[in-house]
C-alpha cells in the first residue's frame, strides 16, 4: 500500500503530530527546555494490511524559551491495528541542534536539591495562565511527563494536551535523581474530557527523564 | 527596617526586654508592648540596631521570629497597589486584559450600554440556575435591519472567549463614526453580541472547577450535572461526535434545546427572522470552521464559505502571525452533531462560522491574561473580514 498525501489541517495528521511531539518532549525536553509544535509542514498516511496505519510527518518545532530559532524534524508514527493496549511506534530524526541547557538545568538541579523542605505545588498555570518564573522548570518538567502519557495512551481517536499541573511534590531520594510525583490534567480534545493522571519523573541533568515504572 | 516577633517564657525575659526599650539610642519602635509572658511582643527595629538586637536575644535564649522581613519593601507594594488601584478608578475603565467574574462583566455591559445611545443592553432569557442571558444589541436604527450574530462562552472553560467578546463589544462602540468599515457595517446592518452564553458554567469555572465546559442542569436519573451546548442543537442532533452519557463532557442531552440556554438563542434568532450571519467562538486550536459538523459531506455554499474563511485567517494572520485553520468541522476537528453553526446555517443562516481562538496547547484553556488582548484583536481582524462581505451581500 502506498502513502498517501494528507492536508496537515486535516485532523488525523494532527493527531499523529500531537504524538510524535509528546515523545519528543519525553526524549529530549527538560526543566530548561520545552518544545512546541510551530507548523505541520506536511502529513502523509500508509494503511499497512495485517499491521497498522503509519502516518510519515515533516514538523517545524520551537522551544518555548527560545522562540526566534526553530528546528525542523520528520516523525513516523505508526499506531497498531485493533490494539487499545498497545502505544504508537514512534520514530523521530531532529535535523540540526536544539539550544544547550545545561548551565540552566544544572542550576534547577542545585536549587531544587538544597531545598530544606521538599517542594509542593498546586495549580500550573493558575486560573488566569500565570506560572510564577521559579516555577516553570517545574512546569516544563510536567511536558516531559505528559509527554509520555501522551505517547503511551494516544491512539488515532484522541488528541492529548496537557491542561494544568494539578498538583506536583517532590520526593527526596537517596540517590542523585529528583523525584517529582505528579497529577496531570489531561485534555482530550475528541471526547472533551479532562481527566487526572498520576506519574512520577525522575529527572537527571545528565541522565535525562524517565517516567517511574513503580 | 524589621519587625520581630519575640515569644516570652517567663517573668525574667519580659524584664529583658523593657531594658531593651529603655535604650533611647537603639530607636526600638513596639508595636506591641512587653507585659505577660503569654502575650507576644512585635517590635520594628530599624537597620542599624537589627543586628545587635538579635545578638542580645539570642545571647538571653530569647526566642523570636521574623514578623517582615524588610518594612520598606511592603510599604512600597502597598503604595503601588493604592496608586494602581486610585488610577482604576478615577478612569473607571474596565480592564480588558484581564479575566473577569460575572458580575464585572455584567457591569461593563451595563456602561456600554449607557455610554452609547446605540447599544442597547437586552435580555433574551435566563439560564438553568436563572442567570439572566445578556445580549449587546448595536442598532443605529432602521426597523429590523439585517443582523449579524457573535456569542462566546458557550463552553465556559474558554476564558479567551468571553473576555475577548467584551474588548470586541467595546472596539466596536468606540470606533463607530471613526472608523469606515464598522460605521458602514452598522449603518446597514444590526449587531447582537452574547458575550456569556453559558453563565451558569462560566461562574462554576470561577467557584468550582476551572476546567468545567457545559451547562448546570440537573440530569433525570444521574448523579452527573450538566449537557454540552455545542451538542444540543437541532441539527443531526445526537448522531455521531455526541456523547449519550451524562457524564461525558459532550453530552448531546435528553433532548435537541433541551437546555434553555440554547432555546432562548433558538427563539431570539427566529422570531428576529432577519439574521445573516451566525458567528460563535470557542477555544483553543486556532481554527476557523464553517458547516457541516454533523455530517462529512460539503454545504451548497462551500466554495464562498471555503474562500471567504480563508480570507478572514489572512487577516487575523496579518496582525501577529497567528495562523488558524480553514475548513469544514468535520474535516478539521471531528464529526461532532447538534452544533450551533449546523442548526444556524440549515435554517437559512449562510454565513455560518465556528471559530478556535489561541493557543495551540501550551496552555490551551488557561491563555494567560496578556494574551487576551492580542487575541481579541486579531480575531476582531477575521469577524470584520466576515462582517465586511456579509454587508456587501446583504444590504
Amino acid at each position: 500500500s502506498v502513502a498517501m498525501e494528507l492536508p496537515p489541517s486535516h485532523f488525523s495528521a494532527a493527531r499523529a503530530a500531537a504524538v510524535a511531539v509528546g515523545y519528543l518532549r519525553y526524549l529530549r525536553g527538560g526543566p530548561g527546555r520545552g518544545l512546541e509544535l510551530r507548523e505541520l509542514r506536511r502529513a502523509r498516511r500508509q494503511d499497512i494490511d495485517d499491521v497498522g496505519h503509519k502516518y510519515y510527518l515533516e514538523l517545524e518545532l520551537e522551544d518555548v524559551l527560545d522562540k526566534d530559532r526553530t528546528v525542523n524534524c520528520t516523525a513516523e508514527v505508526l499506531y497498531h491495528l485493533g490494539s487499545k493496549t498497545s502505544a504508537p511506534d514512534v520514530q523521530v530524526t531532529v535535523q540540526g541542534e536544539l539550544r544547550s541547557t545545561e548551565e540552566a538545568e544544572q542550576e534547577f538541579y542545585n536549587r531544587i536539591r538544597s531545598l530544606e523542605k521538599e517542594l509542593v505545588a498546586e495549580n500550573i498555570p493558575d486560573s488566569h495562565g500565570n506560572v510564577p518564573p521559579e516555577l516553570e522548570p517545574i512546569h516544563l518538567l510536567a511536558w516531559v511527563a505528559s509527554g509520555y502519557l501522551i505517547w503511551q495512551n494516544s491512539t488515532e481517536n484522541t488528541t492529548f494536551h496537557l491542561a494544568q499541573v494539578k498538583h506536583v511534590k517532590q520526593v527526596k531520594r537517596s540517590d542523585e535523581d529528583l523525584q517529582f510525583d505528579y497529577v496531570l490534567l489531561l485534555h482530550d480534545m475528541v471526547s472533551q474530557e479532562v481527566l487526572p493522571w498520576e506519574v512520577t519523573l525522575l529527572w537527571h541533568p545528565q541522565r535525562g527523564a524517565r517516567v517511574s515504572q513503580s | 527596617h524589621q519587625v520581630l516577633r519575640i515569644k516570652t517564657k517567663n517573668e525574667e525575659e519580659i524584664k529583658q526586654l523593657q531594658l531593651l526599650e529603655s535604650l533611647e539610642h537603639l530607636e526600638l519602635d513596639f508595636w506591641i508592648n512587653p507585659s505577660a509572658p503569654a502575650l507576644p511582643v512585635d517590635v520594628r527595629i530599624p537597620a542599624a540596631s537589627v543586628q545587635s538586637v538579635k545578638a542580645f536575644l539570642e545571647s538571653q535564649g530569647i526566642e523570636y521570629s521574623i514578623l517582615i522581613e524588610d518594612l520598606q519593601d511592603v510599604l512600597d507594594k502597598e503604595k503601588q497597589d493604592m496608586a494602581e488601584s486610585a488610577q482604576r478608578q478615577r478612569s473607571s475603565s474596565f480592564d480588558f486584559g484581564a479575566y473577569h467574574t460575572l458580575d464585572d462583566i455584567n457591569e461593563e455591559l451595563d456602561h456600554l450600554a449607557s455610554e452609547y445611545s446605540f447599544v442597547e443592553k437586552i435580555q433574551i432569557g435566563e439560564s438553568y440556575e436563572k442567570r439572566p442571558l445578556y445580549v449587546l444589541k448595536f442598532s443605529t436604527g432602521g426597523s429590523n435591519r439585517p443582523a449579524i450574530w457573535l456569542d462566546a462562552g458557550i463552553h465556559s472553560r474558554e476564558w479567551v472567549t468571553q473576555a475577548s467578546a467584551l474588548w470586541i463589544a467595546n472596539k466596536i462602540a468606540s470606533d463607530y463614526g471613526t472608523d469606515d468599515s464598522i460605521t458602514s457595517l452598522l449603518d446597514k446592518m444590526d449587531l447582537f453580541l452574547l458575550p456569556v452564553a453559558n453563565p451558569d458554567g462560566f461562574v462554576y469555572t470561577h467557584t468550582s472547577n476551572r476546567m468545567w465546559r457545559k451547562t448546570r442542569s440537573k440530569i433525570a436519573g444521574s448523579v452527573c450535572v450538566g449537557v454540552d451546548p455545542n451538542r444540543n442543537w437541532d441539527a443531526g442532533f445526537g448522531g455521531p461526535g455526541a456523547s449519550s452519557r451524562p457524564c461525558s463532557d459532550s453530552y448531546h442531552g435528553p433532548s435537541a434545546n433541551s437546555e434553555v440556554e440554547v432555546k432562548s438563542v433558538v427563539d431570539f434568532i427566529k422570531n428576529h427572522g432577519n439574521f445573516k450571519a451566525f458567528l460563535t467562538l470557542h477555544s483553543y486550536s486556532q481554527l476557523l470552521m464553517y458547516p457541516y459538523g454533523y455530517k462529512c459531506t460539503r454545504p451548497d455554499d462551500y466554495a464562498e464559505l471555503e474562500s471567504l474563511g480563508r480570507a478572514a485567517a489572512s487577516s487575523i494572520r496579518s496582525l501577529y502571525g497567528t495562523t488558524f485553520q480553514v475548513g469544514t468541522i468535520c474535516k478539521t476537528i471531528y464529526q461532532a452533531s447538534g452544533g450551533s453553526i449546523d442548526w444556524s446555517y440549515d435554517n437559512g443562516i449562510k454565513y455560518s462560522f465556528a471559530f478556535e481562538l489561541r493557543d495551540t496547547g501550551r496552555y490551551g484553556f488557561l491563555l494567560p491574561a496578556n494574551q487576551i488582548i492580542p487575541a481579541a484583536k486579531e480575531t476582531w481582524l477575521g469577524l470584520k473580514r466576515i462582517m465586511e462581505h456579509v454587508r456587501d451581500k446583504s444590504a
